[in-house]
């Protein structure tokens, strides 16, 4: 019964291609050789060079990656161990912390932003790094859980057991059987809070401090003031790379059904 | 039950991240919404519930309906959009779903805000929308859209999509086919069969994608700014001026505890309703 007509793939076509016309349109006015959006110039490469040149967004875009890596750094080791420690049994409490380690990805983001603003002006930690990484652990934590906790739902204990029968140790068991069964979750829940960690700007904007730029906040502010070409270029290489990610992300997710 | 690693040991990570940084922060945003400003720079610790007061003070209580008005709206044309699109997408075959997958998650996985960018475009004076309707003759001077309200809804609709899309067709796909062969075999109509099983199966996802899309709806207030110049004012835009501008820190807090008690109400809601933990389509 599963037979679809024609008008709906007509639909799903039309809806694609309508969420595709901003991006498009953006990857073709970022060859555009006039400054004016609105005329067509010719082509040219010079806002990917007037790119590569500014020092100033190389040195955000470099902050934003370093951040995102931290922030998928803590949020793999707190996440999977917690999605681990609660696969079999959860207490009223693992409900409890469960509900609220997952409340980040729930709520209006300003919020989340508004409340870390406030906890480090009130305990005085100096907005910057360290402020943002704890911030952006935040919403990356949910991810890495939520994953990596259903995927170990459907682990079968035996093979554990049967491992400690045979005088394993707690490492080795982890290394050789659990870490293998979970891992390509943990990467599918890297690669998104990875690319989340990236783009945000709200919870940025309230956890960054004078001295870190940050390449979200950096094209937000500057698109405030209207698009200027070099945003387009910008945003098609950020494009590129988040195509790449989708494509190591689909690889990974296609080989784990074959498991 | 096999356990491998004492327990304790695994779970002190997300214990001692969720308490100090999620809890205890929540706890001091409940305390601080009712502490009041301080005459020159930061917060005085005098209890008071005038930052309450002022939430429902006529101009705020305006911006707050305004934000509830666009949530709202903009969930309804996603939901319009959003449901059929999952819906049918989970009626392809394994290979144009994973092809209709690809193409949904690349705009997903991009920054929103570079996604935006090319809204400005079209939506400029002169630009492309612009161009191309006077080209046909249906409009003689440029529009103006960008700054207009028609353009922040259209930038969060398009913003909210995704995830609408992405629950509907998860629960599309979990439902057992052969419910509707057999509502067919018996001789229900395709549209009876639709309403009585696929509709009702299909509800918990449209429910998770409404709180996917309504939730971050208020507080999308980048949207507003972006799309909206400084017309059109929302109650994140309210709360993000009190704390960068205004440095009304107490008020802010009073704000953002109503906005965290109406989600946790609609949250609470769902998991009622749907007799789920977990929002259909989030993974």
């Amino acid at each position: 019964m599963k037979k679809i007509s024609k008008p709906a793939i007509i639909f799903l076509f039309l809806i694609t291609i309508l969420n595709y016309l901003p991006i498009i349109l953006t990857v073709i006015y970022s060859f555009n050789f006039s400054k004016i959006t609105s005329v067509w110039g010719g082509f040219s490469l010079k806002w990917y060079k007037l790119l590569f040149e500014n020092r100033d967004i190389q040195q955000s875009f470099i902050n934003s990656l370093i951040l995102a890596f931290f922030s998928c750094f803590f949020a793999v080791i707190i996440g999977v161990s917690a999605a681990i420690s609660m696969r079999n049994k959860q207490t009223k409490l693992d409900k409890f912390i469960t509900y609220f380690s997952t409340l980040p990805i729930m709520i209006p983001e300003i919020i989340l932003g508004m409340l870390f603003m406030a906890i480090f002006s009130f305990i005085n930690i100096p907005f910057g790094f360290i402020t943002l990484i704890i911030a952006h652990t935040s919403f990356c934590i949910p991810y890495v859980f939520l994953i990596v906790k259903s995927r170990l739902i459907g682990m079968d204990d035996t093979l554990i057991e049967a491992a400690k029968d045979l005088g394993a140790s707690n490492l080795q068991i982890f290394v050789d059987i659990v870490l293998p069964y979970i891992y390509p979750s943990i990467i599918s829940g890297v690669l998104l809070s990875f690319a989340m960690s990236f783009d945000d700007v709200v919870i940025s904007i309230f956890t960054t401090g004078s001295t870190v730029n940050l390449l979200a906040i950096k094209i937000y502010t500057r698109m405030k003031t209207g698009v200027t070409p070099e945003i387009n270029a910008l945003a098609t290489i950020i494009l590129i790379i988040t195509v790449i990610i989708i494509i190591v992300f689909e690889r990974i997710n296609s080989k784990h059904e074959k498991f | 039950m096999v356990k491998f690693i004492k327990n304790k040991v695994l779970k002190f990570p997300i214990y001692f991240y969720t308490i100090s940084f999620i809890l205890l922060p929540i706890i001091y945003l409940f305390i601080l919404s009712f502490m009041s400003k301080a005459e020159t720079w930061g917060i005085e610790f005098v209890s008071t519930l005038d930052n309450y007061k002022n939430v429902f003070d006529k101009f705020y209580l305006k911006i707050f309906l305004n934000s509830l008005k666009l949530a709202l709206l903009s969930t309804f044309f996603v939901a319009i959009i959003g449901y059929p699109y999952g819906y049918f997408m989970a009626k392809l075959n394994n290979k144009w779903k994973k092809i209709f997958m690809i193409l949904l998650m690349i705009p997903f996985w991009t920054s929103g805000l570079i996604r935006l960018n090319g809204w400005i475009i079209i939506f400029r004076s002169n630009g492309v929308l612009d161009k191309l309707l006077m080209m046909f003759n249906v409009i003689e001077k440029p529009l103006k859209l960008l700054y207009s309200y028609p353009a922040v809804l259209v930038g969060m609709i398009y913003f909210l999509l995704p995830f609408m899309i992405l629950a509907v067709y998860s629960s599309v796909e979990k439902m057992d086919w052969n419910l509707v062969e057999a509502a067919r075999d018996l001789g229900a109509s395709s549209f009876q069969t639709f309403m009585t099983i696929t509709f009702k199966l299909t509800i918990p996802g449209l429910l998770s994608g409404l709180i996917l899309t309504f939730v971050p709806s208020m507080g999308l207030f980048y949207i507003a700014e972006v799309l909206g110049g400084n017309k059109i004012v929302l109650i994140g835009s309210v709360i993000s001026e009190q704390i960068t501008k205004g440095r009304n820190l107490p008020f802010a807090a009073a704000l953002s505890v109503i906005l965290m008690i109406i989600t946790s109400i609609i949250l609470r809601l769902y998991k009622k309703i749907s007799s789920k933990d977990e929002l259909e389509g989030l993974f």
